[in-house]
């Protein structure tokens, strides 16, 4: 597959195993810059190891990808200064307050200080976060926490975000708050590769979604293609009809 | 390397260890307290203390009819009153006394001193005629006030008492000979141990290194800092300088906790710069320790466990406890780190050897060669196996 200029991340028939386990299975994928794509699929179908791989934490076992232009396993250092990360699992400093830890990670991206305070005081306002900012993300509480964690991922203003379930666990006025802010990364043209459960939110959000399971693309198209592809009412039902109703096991 | 990244990562590390009780404990007052209990029971407190310094004067004057000059010698110097004047018959009870630390200096005057004076007076200007002599003096090297102020105090009242208002710079006949330094017993057991607290304080920074990085790596927040341009160079670089910081504060906190109790180490500035010098390479060697410990440990509560390994061989054969080991033991210590630490120490401030002391230069060298290796491996192992 040849990079297109217009794309932001390219993945090009992408395994990663596990010892015995493949959890990406020649995926193959093109997300255009400016684009707000949704990854969706079961747990364990390897939405973050795709997401792990595109920002260079785990090395694919074959298959390219590359990510700004830049091949990830190349020029990993590259592609770390366009990206932002926010990880499934909230992983912020306890000992830090809100505003020390967005700090911390927009000092990590070489920010600027001037720029960095700003981005700062903005996005922790939108998050509603900026008379909490001087408390320590320890005696924060969970809702909280996620939103700090969402924010140190986009302090220094990244071209490319890689969110992954960023309002699992947070009530509806948060979600909304999230909902709004990933909108307006959108208006700016940034990409954002958005995974979710939540079939209603990359409903809502996303151009375009891929389904994964057992690490292989089921389904791809902008929501209101799959819907009317499947027949369904809703992503849910898509979804479902592409998954099954079984439980899976992580 | 971008600094930028770098301080912002030591800010991050100096705030955890304020704010977090459990390290702020084993960095900060956990040494304080060990010094202030050790100090304490260990006798520092008003050992070596003295606002008067006890004098031995030994006159073996002869003159029969002008042994007046020497009992005006010992008058002014009783009226210092800053020397407390003691008697003795006979050099050699003198000279016992000094040893067992009862008194801090000895002052020998010698058999012809009245009539060297004598000879002066009757040709000041004559120094042909004049019969010249020295006044002995032997001072405790082990009290750094000993050897600094009570030279100056007897030059001062000799002086005074035999040239009166005569000029500084003209000759004269009688010198006071070079003081020599006598090794007294009157060391107490915490200046013993001192070297080995400021080593032991320092060891227990593997275990905060360990237990930090096992946190950060079970929060997810290793691999947080993974995603962003940071490299591991820097991440290094930046827990080295943390973590020497916190050994520096951790040298100058127990230094004055020792201060406090006593401790009064007979040393220049150069030997309190080596002394911090060979501290900051032992906390790279505990960082190196502790990202070995973190690369094995699975959980932080395994870490605190793990970190024993390496703690424990260099308490008990490194540090202070290393003086009540048998002679064995003391021979195992050889082949830990804080060995070489408390040797050079305790040659510094112990012992007085000088900074360009081969023995300490070659502890020097042997820290910085563990350090340089215990980092190395630390590093090379916790990238290669204790990220994930």
């Amino acid at each position: 597959m040849v990079t297109s200029k217009e794309s932001a991340i390219v993945i090009d028939n992408l395994t990663k195993r596990f010892e015995d386990v493949t959890a990406v299975d020649g995926l193959s994928l093109e997300v255009e810059k400016g684009e707000l794509f949704g990854l969706l699929g079961p747990n364990g179908a390897g939405k973050t190891t795709t997401i792990n791989v595109l920002c260079g934490l785990l090395e694919p076992t074959s298959g390219s990808v590359s990510v700004g232009g830049y091949d990830v396993r190349k020029k990993t250092d590259k592609v770390k200064e366009l990206i932002g990360v926010c990880p499934q699992d909230t992983a912020v400093f306890s000992h830090l307050t809100g505003r020390e830890n967005v700090e911390l990670f927009g000092n990590l991206h070489a920010t600027q200080k001037e720029k960095l305070k700003k981005n700062a005081d903005d996005l922790l306002r939108k998050m509603g976060l900026l008379e909490d900012a001087k408390r320590r993300v320890g005696k924060y509480s969970g809702g909280m926490r996620r939103r700090i964690n969402l924010i140190m991922a986009l302090v220094h203003d990244p071209e490319i975000a890689f969110l992954d379930e960023p309002t699992v666990g947070m009530d509806p006025q948060s979600r909304r708050a999230v909902w709004g802010f990933i909108k307006e990364l959108k208006k700016r043209n940034k990409t954002v590769i958005l995974t979710t459960h939540y079939m209603e939110e990359a409903e809502e959000l996303c151009d375009r979604v891929g389904i994964i399971d057992y690490g292989k693309l089921i389904a791809l198209g902008s929501p209101k293609q799959l819907k009317a592809k499947f027949r369904a009412k809703n992503l849910e039902e898509v979804f479902i009809q592409l998954t099954g109703r079984r439980i899976r096991e992580e | 390397m971008n600094f930028q990244r770098v301080f912002s990562l030591v800010k991050k590390d100096l705030k955890r260890m304020i704010r977090e009780p459990a390290t702020l404990f084993l960095i900060i007052l956990f040494p304080v307290v060990l010094t202030l209990v050790f100090g304490v029971s260990f006798g520092a407190i008003g050992g070596t203390q003295s606002t008067t310094y006890q004098i031995g004067v030994v006159n073996m004057d002869s003159a029969v009819l002008d042994q007046q000059w020497s009992q005006h010698l010992i008058g002014n110097l009783t009226g210092t009153e800053i020397l407390k004047i003691q008697d003795y018959s006979d050099n050699e009870t003198a000279q016992t006394d000094l040893l067992q630390g009862k008194i801090q200096a000895v002052l020998l005057i010698p058999e012809n001193f009245g009539q060297s004076c004598i000879s002066f007076w009757n040709a000041p200007t004559n120094s042909s005629l004049w019969v010249n002599t020295t006044v002995q003096l032997y001072l405790d090297s082990g009290s750094m006030f000993a050897t600094q102020a009570i030279p100056p105090i007897i030059q001062q009242v000799l002086t005074a008492t035999v040239y009166g208002e005569q000029p500084i710079s003209v000759p004269r006949p009688i010198q006071i000979g070079r003081p020599s330094l006598i090794q007294v017993s009157k060391l107490t057991a915490f200046d013993y141990m001192a070297p080995g607290i400021f080593a032991y304080a320092a060891i227990f920074l593997t275990m905060t290194v360990a237990e930090s990085f096992t946190t950060d790596r079970e929060k997810g927040l290793l691999r947080r800092i993974n995603t962003t341009p940071t490299t591991p160079s820097e991440f290094m670089t930046s827990q080295a300088i943390s973590n020497m910081f916190a050994a520096l504060i951790q040298v100058a906190l127990v230094f004055a906790m020792a201060y406090l109790v006593g401790y009064r180490p007979n040393v220049n500035s150069a030997s309190f710069v080596l002394a911090f010098v060979i501290m900051l390479i032992f906390a790279l060697c505990n960082v190196g320790f502790g990202l070995i410990t973190a690369t094995i440990a699975k959980s932080p509560g395994a870490a605190t466990g793990i970190a024993f390994i390496f703690i424990m061989p260099q308490m008990f054969l490194g540090t202070f406890v290393g003086f009540a080991l048998s002679p064995s033991a003391q021979a195992a210590g050889k082949f830990v780190p804080s060995y070489y630490v408390t040797d050079a120490l305790t040659s510094l401030f112990l012992r007085g050897a000088p900074v360009s002391s081969p023995m300490i230069l070659l502890d020097l060298a042997v820290v910085t060669v563990c350090s340089v290796a215990a980092l190395l491996i630390g590093i090379l192992l916790f990238r290669k196996y204790g990220k994930a």
